[in-house]
């Protein structure tokens, strides 16, 4: 494969701005997944992803814009689900479960009775860099950057409501304000990048770069930074790949990070393995 | 002429309850500067429960609780409920102490040096970089000590810090207890541990849903107190000028074989 072929896409419009969402949104989602999986949360990706699609629909049928319907939607079922987990009514993987495939299900129930939605729904569930505008563009490096500021400027509290909710509430934290921040940074990441990486697939991007990092680091700052790392680098060669290898984007940024999970599962070893074990206990209690 | 010292908190019949069923009833309670109490009762009596009164942490269905102005408290949770996998090194869990109206991520240098210096005086210097994991049992129950004196409390609240750990970390855990409460920090512990934590305390508290006693472990460590205390009868024996307590095992254990065979 020659430069010229590697640089050949780039000619076009709609690839640089695929590039451009795909390499931020592999970020983003590196970003926020560390919270994700060390919430024991894994899950709500996948259920958010979902309750999104559901207010595409919706949105698509009543006229609205799609970020604003599906946006108002999935803050609304983030932070539905903040709120049961917190009550401790059912466990957080029960009420993603409830509250975003019912809100899955009402979208297809709306897309069966009122025709198909405006936007593509191959597109929307697998992912597709075909048709991503200059706004949308704008709107991912504007979620991009805003989930960053919160990430720094809320980094301890984050840190020590992610750890130790208990303690940090004891200690001053307003820790009902910083779940609900952190809801809405998540929905917010998932809408912006729906489009390119698909309901279906864009779990595996909040997931499989913190996994990663935790692989290589036991300090939380350093996880933060490797996965961020991992999630950018990830959706940059993926998308460069799903233009070679003319398969879908999303499918094509996860089976990168699914390589690099193996490749790196292979180098850490049994280490490795001893802290992934972080990743499977749900931490705040 | 002895003066009667500062009360930092104190629950004027205090009830608290989960649902309908009430864990914590009608307890009067004052903790005073320089205190060092020991909390014990049975599992369910509502020691946390009191100890969360206390922190302010679930809010009473009858009864005040009063904290007097500008007291500020330090919480060591049970180690149990840690998550010892969770990627955080020793440094990155005492900083979480200065977590309130700070805006940078990074710690500065006074927040390092003060951090340095909090391990230091707990005898676990240079784990910083240490995961919790990589530590015993002992430096485990300090890093949390060191991040709840971080935010330098007036009293320390910890629950069950003994608890799963051995004789030896036991020691360690109570005699820097004892350091801390001689320098002037009050203390409020919850302990299952009646031989090894509560009877080395200079005031119990026993409590089973409701205060049953209160004073000096010669005071509180009699056979009617933990017997209505624990439900249970218990001798107390004196040895050594201390008070140990011994359970009557076989009485009971005795009809429970000869209805299992």
């Amino acid at each position: 494969m020659t430069v010229s072929r590697l640089l050949e896409p780039y000619k076009f419009e709609f690839f640089f701005h695929g590039v451009i969402v795909a390499t931020l949104a592999g970020g983003l989602c590196g970003l926020i997944g560390v919270y994700v999986v060390l919430r024991g949360m894994s899950y709500i990706g996948h259920g958010l992803s979902h309750a999104i699609f559901g207010g595409a629909a919706a949105s698509a049928v009543l006229g609205l814009n799609f970020y604003v319907g599906a946006g108002i939607w999935g803050f609304a079922s983030a932070l539905m689900i903040g709120r049961v987990t917190r009550r401790r009514l059912i466990g957080s993987d029960a009420a993603i479960g409830v509250i975003t495939t019912a809100s899955f299900a009402l979208g297809l129930a709306l897309i069966g009775l009122f025709g198909s939605a405006s936007k593509s729904i191959d597109a929307t569930l697998f992912g597709s860099i075909l048709g991503i505008s200059t706004t949308e563009v704008w709107v991912v490096v504007g979620v991009t950057a805003g989930a960053g500021l919160v990430v720094f400027f809320r980094y301890r509290s984050l840190l020590f409501t992610t750890f130790d909710a208990e303690v940090a509430e004891v200690s001053g934290v307003n820790t009902a304000r910083v779940d609900a921040l952190l809801m809405l940074v998540l929905a917010g990441s998932i809408l912006a990048t729906m489009q390119v990486l698909g309901v279906i697939l864009i779990a595996a991007t909040l997931v499989i770069p913190a996994v990663i990092a935790r692989m290589f680091t036991n300090s939380f700052s350093r996880m933060l930074w490797l996965s961020t790392i991992i999630g950018t680098a990830c959706g940059f060669v993926g998308m460069n790949l799903s233009y070679q290898l003319d398969i879908s984007s999303g499918a094509t940024i996860v089976l990168v990070g699914a390589a690099l999970f193996l490749v790196v599962f292979l180098i850490t070893g049994p280490a490795g393995l001893r802290r992934l074990a972080a990743t499977d206990a749900h931490a705040p209690s | 002429m002895t003066q009667e010292r500062r009360t930092l908190i104190e629950l004027d019949r205090v009830t608290c309850a989960y649902g309908r069923r009430p864990v914590l009833s009608n307890a009067t309670l004052a903790v005073r500067v320089g205190d060092f109490s020991g909390i014990v009762g049975p599992s369910g009596s509502g020691k946390t429960t009191l100890l969360r009164a206390l922190l302010g942490s679930v809010q009473p269905i009858a009864g005040s609780v009063r904290r007097e102005r500008g007291v500020t408290l330090g919480y060591v949770p049970q180690v149990e409920t840690v998550n010892w996998d969770f990627p955080v090194t020793v440094s990155e869990v005492v900083i979480m102490a200065r977590t309130r109206g700070r805006i940078l991520p990074w710690a500065s240098r006074n927040e390092r040096d003060d951090v340095e210096e909090v391990l230091d005086r707990l005898g676990i210097a240079g784990l910083g970089r240490r995961h919790i994991r990589e530590l015993s049992g002992g430096q485990q129950q300090r890093v949390f000590i060191a991040r709840a004196l971080l935010a330098k409390p007036d009293l320390l609240l910890l629950d069950e810090p003994t608890s799963g750990v051995d004789v030896r970390t036991r020691h360690e855990v109570l005699h820097l207890l004892g350091d801390l409460n001689a320098e002037g920090l009050a203390i409020v512990l919850t302990t299952h541990d009646l031989n090894g934590i509560a009877s080395h305390l200079p005031h119990l508290v026993c409590l089973n849903t409701e205060i049953i006693a209160e004073g000096e472990p010669r005071r509180v460590l009699t056979s009617d107190v933990l017997e209505r205390t624990y439900g249970e009868p218990m001798d107390v024996l004196e040895h050594g000028g201390m008070q140990i307590i011994i359970d009557r095992y076989e009485h009971n254990v005795i009809p429970i074989r000869r209805s299992a065979s």
